[in-house]
């Protein structure tokens, strides 16, 4: 048996969702070959061949595949299925925007999300924004499988697998690369930091957000998220929601400053080690999940924590 | 121009869903059922598009029950023209799906189709990519700006990390994100105009699509639950505690 599992990456670094989706394909079983498409993302494969149980690298480089639109990819990767009875991807945007591509080629029905795996042919995963688990059996026979990182480990380092070059298709594809606005920080990122600290609409206004929260997740080394409510009141960037339709985190500390605790909000963050609540409102179900809860008000609570610290 | 909207007739999103005590699903009965949130997005943007006068006709369709009518009848309160309801009482996935759509696409030859991103019962988010791959049609998934032009669709996305602009040829897939538009309520008037608006009975059949699913439902249970906390006197303590979990 034989998992492909597809990198996400920037063609600089590979992501950690990497990482952990090879993780979940160890579960899964069989030899694992990592594909790495890209263009000038040798140093990239490099590091996918260092992943401890790798077998191979295929490694792909092209114009059209530099920004991994969904297109070229489903044109590089479905070709490939012949010698694989899985594909692995990570649930980041790369892999939910072409993973169904690809499964729909194979006529494969996917299992988005994955969160645990029972065999190879059955996987839990979360619907109604983690309100159930559902475990579903699937009878194709390929299984193409996006996973939720946050419920896998990330593989560690200590493999040295072949880099082997592949042919990247030509196209011509009838979408094209306009341009990207990706923000720049020297933050951690959401889905992997250790920490976060994320605020809500009790913030009031962006100045608040920034003059409250930042400092506080600067003092922590943490990555900032932020509720729905927040972000559509502008007072956050839409890369910082944390939710069922954000990003879901699991920190080993996870602070919520004047969060609700929306079930839609909880969904992607319930998995967090530590929660601690910062919420003047007792009644607020954020403090149903936290593990430690404040009940102040957030103007001097936070200050005042980000003092001690 | 001529775009097709998709809409799902799902649990209303304030509703609490509770797991069946028997394991084989979510507790349906006597639950309030609406359009998927990101599907009454897809059809605020197919609206707008009419009204700035870059589309002509809104055709929105359903797969589902009798009742994924009064879904249909909502959108054609918001602004669609008809509707055609594809009925079956089965659970459809969404590689099923996307091919009754591609059956409908056919016969309709629409430039754009316009989907939610993900419905928010099963969560699975692939029926735009699949319907995409099916057609060999591109796709902006995730979108959060849409502009029609000289028969290109330019697609701003949201990805990880911040935003992303595609050209699209058209027809094309367009997937939305919940900051494209905020959509609509329909007005009292438009509700009962819509009352007249034609629907179309169809059955997965018509299209050739046989809906056995791939996936079988082993079980549904609760997810686990957090033990409750404590709640701490101030500051200082919240910090002292954390310090000696490790945390700090």
């Amino acid at each position: 048996m034989a998992v492909l599992v597809i990198a996400d990456h920037d063609n600089e670094s590979l992501f950690d969702a990497t990482h952990k989706t090879v993780t979940a394909a160890k579960a899964f079983g069989g030899d694992i070959d990592v594909l790495v498409a890209g263009k000038g993302s040798g140093a990239v494969a490099e590091a996918a061949a260092k992943i401890d149980g790798v077998r191979k690298v295929l490694h792909a480089e092209s114009d059209t595949l530099e920004k991994q639109l969904a297109e070229a990819m489903e044109a590089l990767i479905v070709p490939l299925m012949d010698g694989y009875d899985a594909i692995f991807a990570p649930a980041t945007t790369m892999g939910k925007n072409c993973t169904p591509r690809i499964a729909a080629k194979l006529d494969v029905m996917q299992v988005s999300d994955i969160t645990a795996i029972e065999g190879t042919d059955t996987f839990e995963r979360p619907i109604y924004a983690g309100n159930a688990i559902m475990t579903v059996k699937s009878s194709d026979a390929k299984k193409v499988v996006t996973v939720r990182t946050t419920s896998f480990d990330a593989a560690g380092e200590g493999g040295s697998a072949s880099v082997e070059a592949i042919d990247a298709p030509t196209g011509p594809f009838k979408s094209a690369f306009v341009e990207e606005k990706i923000v720049q920080s020297d933050r951690p990122e959401l889905t992997s930091a250790k920490r976060v600290v994320s605020g809500g609409r009790a913030l009031g206004s962006k100045d608040e957000f920034d003059r409250l929260i930042v400092p506080l997740a600067d003092k922590l080394g943490a990555a900032v998220g932020a509720s729905r409510a927040a972000v559509d009141a502008g007072y956050a960037p839409n890369d910082y929601q944390v939710g069922q339709t954000g990003k879901i985190v699991a920190p080993e500390l996870y602070i919520a400053v004047g969060i609700s605790g929306a079930i839609q909000h909880l969904a992607g963050m319930k998995d967090s080690k530590i929660i601690v609540a910062i919420n003047k409102d007792e009644e607020a179900p954020i403090f149903q999940v936290a593990d430690y809860g404040l009940v102040a008000d957030l103007f001097n609570a936070v200050p005042e924590l980000t003092e001690a610290l | 121009m001529k775009v097709l909207v998709p809409v799902k007739r799902v649990i209303d999103y304030n509703v609490k869903v509770r797991v069946k005590s028997d394991q084989t699903g979510v507790d349906l009965a006597n639950v309030k059922m609406s359009m998927n949130p990101f599907d009454e997005i897809a059809v605020e943007e197919a609206v707008r598009l009419k009204e700035k006068g870059v589309v002509e006709e809104i055709v929105v369709v359903s797969i589902g029950p009798q009742q994924a009518q009064e879904t249909l009848r909502t959108a054609l309160a918001m602004g669609a023209d008809r509707g055609i309801l594809v009925k079956t009482d089965e659970t459809v996935e969404p590689l099923n799906v996307a091919k009754i759509l591609k059956g409908i696409v056919g016969e309709e030859n629409p430039d754009l189709v316009i989907l939610g991103k993900q419905a928010i019962d099963d969560d699975a988010n692939q029926t735009g990519q699949m319907l995409a791959a099916l057609l060999d049609w591109p796709q902006g998934t995730f979108a959060s700006e849409v502009v029609i032009e000289d028969g290109k669709a330019t697609v701003t996305r949201e990805i990880d990390g911040g935003l992303q602009t595609l050209a699209l040829q058209t027809p094309a897939i367009v997937t939305t994100d919940l900051r494209l538009n905020e959509p609509r309520y329909a007005s009292l008037p438009n509700i009962m105009k819509a009352k007249k608006k034609p629907i179309d009975e169809k059955a997965p059949g018509d299209y050739g699509v046989d809906t056995a699913a791939r996936l079988s439902v082993v079980k549904v249970t609760e997810p686990p639950e957090r033990e409750a906390g404590e709640i701490v006197e101030d500051v200082s303590t919240l910090v002292s505690k954390l310090k000696s979990e490790g945390a700090l």
